[in-house]
């Protein structure tokens, strides 16, 4: 049963290598359709499993981006009033009155599906992804709970609608604030990482094949040297694939040969004032040094 | 204490055995229910289970939810599945008394230490080990091996004392509400901006009442407490107050240091007492040892501080200022935790006393970065804290 492993190397088709713990951890939430919950620092490609699982399994992907006052009606679902007024209006001029009309604007026609009714109502299992559920308040993660673990919805007006095709559920946080036990008990969890030397070559190399060998491992170590600096905002995966992109515009092949034109690039790895001005450009040099 | 964390050969099966490892983890602090005996066994049957390597990632898939968990599994794994009925090391009782300056490995861990090779076993998350450059040296000398039982420390009527006089602490701290109104789902004005836009949809008619209300500001509270051999006699009022801080409010968050920091919020947060304490001590492994303030300030500022000191926070140091760092690093640490905004105070034991100039080198450094410098000696000297900290806020 190394079905896992194959689930390994489906994900690195697709441009996303990951590590064993991870892809275990993926691997048991499909197999038992439990959500998996992901967590990790910003910028280590929380989201793009998904994205990646869904290309992977040919399924839609369906998302839901977490924020500070998202309610029900936002994530779920609402309905569409005025629709439902202009059809009262309607019913009233043409005489029509009573059950029929309450019926009527009370059916599909009048509901707006968001993101998570619509995971629930697809024919074909979608992916599901959650994204920053730390930003959610609590109330929103208490009404995941049923949700997550009987995968059915209940809308007074119409009755329980129940999945037809279990969505696979991927969500992410970032620690904004501490997620109940009742949401990670119900999860099965990895904790996402920085990616060691080797994963992040792997990962520049299946990314960006048209930089030359020799800068690629310039640049991871670059920057795997940088992320033990004391930085206020340390630079995640997606920040090294920008900084390949930047230095490749820029038509640089060694580090240590443009000090001017690697602090420009510089500008995607280090997004905090302190942090652009506590590398210079010497230590910005030395750090090349060292990654040569 | 101690626990025998091996399967027994007689078990019937691998349920049995699983069951047995879940209960392991749960004795082990992790927050297991029945239903992840489950979700662990229907898991196993979808890798190949003799595999210990694909066991051990699934395991953990299922049984670990939080990145500390994460990080203790591991050692949690071995001990159950690989090291032979091993005793934890951590759990071993230790019926000694607190001779703070040993350094004797044997002794320290009685009956089990010829079955232990690594004493400093990084294990259980909290004693994840920052070494870099001499400080490794240093530590590994100065940290000491025993284990103080912390119930010896804490009595539950400390405790209830203590909480109350936090409690009130924590409120005349925390409690700062916002002038302005903001939108909430109950709230005790009606939004009459929301509700006009509101009403458009539905033709004019207001049907939902939007409201507002104004939001707490709350004040976060993050305690800081020294607990290396110099303060070990003020160590019961000091965690006895920390528990109180801690319980009286979610968000306060509580580290101890010595010659490292360790968080200590959840362990105080369980909320079977006893338990807490005994989760205490295990963090606690280096209790009673040498200071170094300034290095674990340092780590806090340039660590755990980026998360969650912010210009709502309050940082509440407890130390006699004795450090065997040079000041500079805890300066440069104090001077970093300021320019995230937060208040920073700092209770010294030592100050209650008569005469008393804070004249050492690290608390001499500290003072200019201070917001309040009060004594703290015993609970009352803590009760009286309250108006002093109102005005900070």
């Amino acid at each position: 049963m190394a079905d896992w492993r194959d689930l390994q190397q489906g994900m690195a088709d697709h441009g996303y290598i990951a590590g064993d713990d991870l892809v275990m951890a993926l691997h048991i939430a499909l197999s038992l359709g439990r959500p998996l919950l992901l967590e990790g620092a910003a910028g280590v490609g929380k989201t793009e499993v998904a994205r990646v699982l869904a290309a992977l399994k040919g399924a839609r992907l369906i998302r839901l981006q977490c924020y500070e006052g998202l309610d029900a009606a936002q994530a779920i679902y609402e309905w569409n009033y005025p629709r439902q007024l202009l059809a009262i209006r309607a019913a009233a001029e043409g005489g029509e009155t009573g059950a029929g009309v309450e019926a009527r604007i009370f059916s599909d026609d009048y509901l707006l599906e968001r993101p998570l009714l619509q995971a629930i109502r697809q024919t074909e299992s979608p992916v599901l992804l959650i994204d920053e559920i730390d930003r959610a308040d609590e109330e929103f993660e208490a009404y995941l709970l049923e949700i997550l673990s009987e995968f059915q919805i209940t809308i007074p007006e119409m009755g329980t609608i129940g999945a037809t095709a279990r969505p696979m559920v991927i969500l992410t946080a970032n620690g904004t604030r501490d997620l109940s036990d009742a949401l990670r008990r119900r999860c099965i969890y990895a904790h996402v990482d920085y990616p060691d030397r080797a994963a992040e070559l792997a990962i520049l190399q299946g990314r960006c094949p048209q930089i030359d060998q020799h800068l690629t491992r310039q640049i991871v170590s670059f920057v795997q040297t940088l992320r033990r600096e004391d930085l206020e905002k340390t630079p995640g995966i997606a920040e090294t694939l920008d900084f390949a992109a930047a230095l490749a515009g820029l038509g640089i092949n060694d580090l240590t040969h443009d000090p001017v034109a690697l602090q420009a690039a510089l500008a995607t790895l280090l997004k905090t004032q302190v942090d652009r001005a506590r590398i210079t450009t010497e230590v910005a040099q030395r750090l090349a040094g060292q990654a040569a | 204490m101690s626990r025998v964390t091996r399967f027994a050969a007689r078990d019937p099966g691998p349920s049995a055995r699983v069951a047995g490892f879940i209960a392991h983890l749960r004795a082990n602090g992790l927050r297991l229910g029945v239903g992840e005996t489950e979700t662990a066994l229907a898991a196993l049957t979808h890798v190949n289970a003799a595999n210990p390597d694909e066991t051990r990632r699934a395991l953990k898939s299922v049984c670990a939810s939080t990145a500390d968990e994460v990080t203790q599994f591991d050692a949690l794994f071995d001990s159950y599945w690989l090291n032979a009925g091993r005793v934890r090391e951590k759990f071993a009782p230790s019926e000694r008394g607190g001779n703070a300056h040993s350094r004797n490995s044997r002794e320290a861990s009685g009956e089990n230490a010829a079955a232990r090779g690594q004493i400093h076993a990084p294990d259980d998350g909290a004693g994840a080990a920052h070494g870099e450059g001499t400080g490794t040296l240093i530590a590994s000398r100065t940290a000491s091996l025993m284990h103080h039982d912390m119930r010896k420390l804490v009595s539950p009527q400390d405790i209830a004392a203590a909480e109350s006089i936090a409690r009130h602490l924590a409120h005349s701290l925390a409690y700062r509400r916002s002038r302005r109104r903001r939108a909430a789902r109950r709230g005790d004005h009606i939004h009459f901006r929301r509700l006009i836009r509101a009403s458009l949809s539905t033709g004019g008619e207001p049907l939902t009442l939007p409201r507002k209300k104004r939001p707490d500001r709350r004040m976060r509270i993050i305690a800081l407490c020294d607990v290396s051999g110099s303060m070990t006699i003020y160590a019961r009022v000091f965690l006895a107050f920390l528990t109180g801080l801690i319980r009286a409010d979610d968000a306060t968050d509580a580290w101890l240091f010595h010659t490292r920091l360790v968080r200590i919020s959840d362990a105080l947060r369980d909320p079977d007492p006893l338990r807490a304490l005994n989760r205490l001590s295990l963090l606690a492994d280096g209790f009673g040892g040498g200071s170094k303030i300034g290095a674990s300030l340092a780590q806090f500022a340039h660590g755990p501080a980026r998360h969650c000191v912010t210009s709502r926070s309050v940082v509440v140091i407890l130390s006699d200022g004795y450090d065997t760092d040079p000041p500079a690093a805890l300066t440069d640490a104090l001077t970093r935790l300021r320019r995230r905004g937060g208040r920073i105070i700092w209770l010294n034991p030592l100050k209650g006393w008569k005469d008393y100039a804070p004249v050492t080198a690290a608390m001499a450094a500290a003072l200019p970065h201070l917001d309040l410098f009060a004594a703290a000696t015993t609970l009352n000297d803590l009760a009286t804290l309250g108006p002093q900290l109102e005005r900070l806020k």
